[in-house]
């Protein structure tokens, strides 16, 4: 049997905007994923530290404060710190076109802004990822 | 609006003609767009609405008159014929100094009300320089960390003169405390302070989120703004009783008139159990309602609210002065309705969400701009916002009569099947304890979440069209004017920060931080001693610090 991709939704910073990261996990579980999702107020730190834990594929984070400049590439940093450099980490939130270049090149492989469908989501991460 | 018996066998009878030799005919040669329509919030809409259709609605009880219970057609006699709403546009970012140049601006364009966003580490209690502060300084609003910060946001702006409105709930008091401050410092009374303090807690457990303290001395200190206000500011609205953040976060009409309403009967009940008078602390709740796109169900929706709440205040709470059965909102368009594709329809959208805001009878108006699906609105896009609202208010002519859509079949019925909805979830609320026992446990949230995922599963078959996402669509340029807060902004703020820490009187600060704990521990009102604690300069972030000592801090139970 094919292994379950594992998906960590998470939010860091501040942010309370939990409609899209929960309606995204929803969508994930039901597309056959298996979904953890750290609610809210995060630390890069304690993401990072979660994603290892839980031994998952892919890391999605949700900011829509206008925060994600800093906290996105925190937790990219975060995760190398701890050998996850293949699991793969996308964005979600209110993220202007010009900072969505900066954000990949610190490692957030891809970014759904507002409007993003939860099929586009999902076959982007199942046309990334190979669950080991 | 029961009409006699004769009168209604001959409507029935003509309804049947009609459907028989005109409708049915038309249908064999043109079927309808789809088999069943619906509101937003999955109500079912039928084709036509006639007097059989209110026949339960009697105009005396259930509709009435303007300024008078259960206030159906609205809470003042003349409504905007009086004058109009007042215009209230939700700003704040980056620092006090820029904060306050973009208020001043509005003011100077025609905007009547002020009301101040401010940045989340202010939200959730932290000064600007705590390490969970990072990034977030001044980006969703103004950062406050003490007084001073208070008074350069209002500078040159006479307290007397302007009615401030401030979105903060979990340090309220603390806020409150500091406009005082300020306030007496500019030599206005307090007594004669006019404005509004969000302080609803209970909604950021359910919808959003910048909670800090658990429910149980959260509601104390909702209290302690309620008690302090009625003896020293007794124009200021204590509360903003929030269903906007409930239906951002996916929730239906009929679910965002509910739970609101389920939090202020929890409100009530507080400051009863206090020893409060109902009838001292009533007229100053205030309320603060989303206007969404589905225009005829935002306008049913808001009369249906005031109906319900002059209902349960009367009824249930046996409040005697008539000012405490009123439900004075305040509105905001959707910003979840934006779209970040083609942002120039926002505007059109946030044009009929106002129009429905001011159909449905608000007292203020916040008119969303064009940018903020991508960023925080430009000074251009504020104007143009706030050029909405004036456009409504002084060219269209929609405020010379009261309540024009009273008396629309469809909008009767669709308002008394608001109420009748949302008085059965009340009832629910009611079965699981109270608002904050449905909380704890749950209920609203996965109630919320569950609305929503519905609603976007809808948008993905294509079932809810958006124009611009799911229909419609073009290859478009990214928009680049967008505003930019200044990286350089957190740097001063800490600098400000270090500052003040040097300047103030240390020992003062620390016996009134010692003061603001003692009393915490006691059933005194806390206001005063935070009144003290900010004039000698403790920040905010220690003030809350004391307090999350004292309280503990709340931890959300995940649910998925």
């Amino acid at each position: 049997m094919k292994n379950k991709i594992r998906v960590l939704i998470a939010k860091p910073g501040l942010d309370g905007h939990d409609r899209g990261a929960l309606v995204v996990a929803r969508a994930l579980r039901d597309a056959g994923m298996e979904v953890i999702y750290t609610g809210l107020r995060q630390s890069p730190e304690s993401i990072a530290e979660t994603a290892l834990q839980e031994d998952v594929h892919v890391v999605g984070l949700s900011s829509l404060s206008g925060a994600h400049g800093h906290l996105f590439p925190a937790v990219v940093q975060e995760m190398k710190k701890r050998g996850l450099e293949d699991v793969l980490v996308i964005g979600g939130g209110v993220v202007p076109q010009e900072d969505i270049d900066d954000l990949r090149a610190q490692g957030v492989r891809r970014i759904f802004t507002p409007g993003s469908s939860m099929r586009q989501i999902v076959e982007y991460i199942e046309s990334e990822v190979e669950p080991s | 609006m029961p009409c006699d018996r004769t009168g209604s066998r001959r409507l029935s009878s003509a309804r049947r003609q009609w459907e028989d030799e005109v409708l049915n005919k038309a249908l064999r040669r043109f079927s309808e767009s789809r088999e069943q329509f619906r509101t937003i919030s999955d109500l079912p809409v039928d084709r036509l609405y006639d007097p059989t259709h209110v026949e339960q609605v009697d105009y005396v009880d259930d509709i009435g008159f303007p300024g008078q219970y259960p206030f159906t057609r609205g809470v003042q006699p003349t409504m905007y014929r009086g004058r109009p709403w007042t215009m209230r546009q939700y700003a704040g970012f980056a620092s006090a100094e820029e904060s306050n140049q973009r208020y001043r601006y509005l003011l100077s364009q025609g905007q009547t009300g002020l009301s101040v966003a401010f940045d989340l580490p202010t939200q959730v209690g932290y000064d600007s320089d705590h390490p969970m502060a990072q990034g977030e300084v001044g980006r969703v609003g103004v950062a406050i960390d003490s007084v001073d910060d208070v008074s350069v946001l209002f500078n040159e702006i006479p307290l007397d003169k302007v009615t401030t409105s401030m979105t903060i709930n979990a340090p309220a008091a603390v806020l409150l405390a500091m406009y005082v401050a300020v306030a007496e410092k500019q030599g206005v009374d307090p007594a004669k302070l006019g404005g509004t303090i969000q302080n609803d807690i209970l909604k950021e457990y359910a919808a959003r989120g910048t909670y800090i303290f658990p429910p149980h001395p959260s509601m104390r200190l909702v209290t302690d703004v309620f008690a302090y206000c009625s003896e020293n500011l007794p124009l200021w609205n204590t509360i903003s009783i929030s269903g906007y953040h409930i239906r951002e976060a996916g929730s239906t009409a009929v679910q965002e008139v509910a739970f609101t309403l389920a939090n202020g009967i929890a409100y009530v009940q507080a400051a009863m159990e206090r020893g409060l008078d109902v009838d001292r602390f009533a007229p100053r709740l205030s309320f603060f309602f989303n206007s969404h796109i589905d225009f005829l169900e935002e306008v049913a929706k808001f009369r249906a609210a005031r109906r319900l709440w002059a209902r349960i205040m009367r009824e249930r709470f046996k409040a005697k002065n008539p000012r405490s059965w009123m439900l004075r909102f305040h509105t905001q368009t959707a910003g979840s309705s934006l779209t970040a594709q083609q942002a120039d329809n926002n505007v059109v959208r946030v044009a009929y969400q106002a129009l429905a805001a001011v159909l449905g009878g608000t007292q203020s108006l916040h008119t969303n701009s064009r940018d903020e699906a991508l960023a925080l609105p430009t000074e251009a896009s504020a104007r143009l916002a706030l050029r909405t609202q004036q456009v409504l208010a002084h060219e269209t002519g929609v405020t010379h009569t009261i309540d024009p859509l009273g008396g629309s079949y469809y909008i009767e019925r669709l308002t008394t099947d608001i109420e009748e909805a949302a008085l059965a979830y009340i009832e629910r609320i009611d079965g699981l304890g109270g608002a904050p026992q449905a909380i704890e446990k749950g209920f609203i949230q996965r109630e919320i979440q569950e609305s929503a995922y519905r609603y976007q599963q809808k948008v993905e078959r294509e079932e809810e069209k958006v124009v611009g996402v799911n229909c419609l669509v073009t290859e478009e340029e990214p928009p680049t004017d967008l505003l930019r807060v200044d990286p350089k902004m957190t740097a001063r703020q800490h600098a400000r920060l270090e500052q003040l820490r040097k300047a103030r009187d240390n020992d003062a600060v620390m016996r009134c931080l010692e003061s603001v704990s003692a009393a915490a521990q006691s059933e005194d009102n806390l206001i005063p001693y935070m009144v003290d604690a900010v004039t000698v300069g403790a920040t905010l972030g220690e003030i809350c610090g004391v307090l999350r000592e004292v309280f503990g801090e709340y931890q959300s139970q995940v649910t998925l």
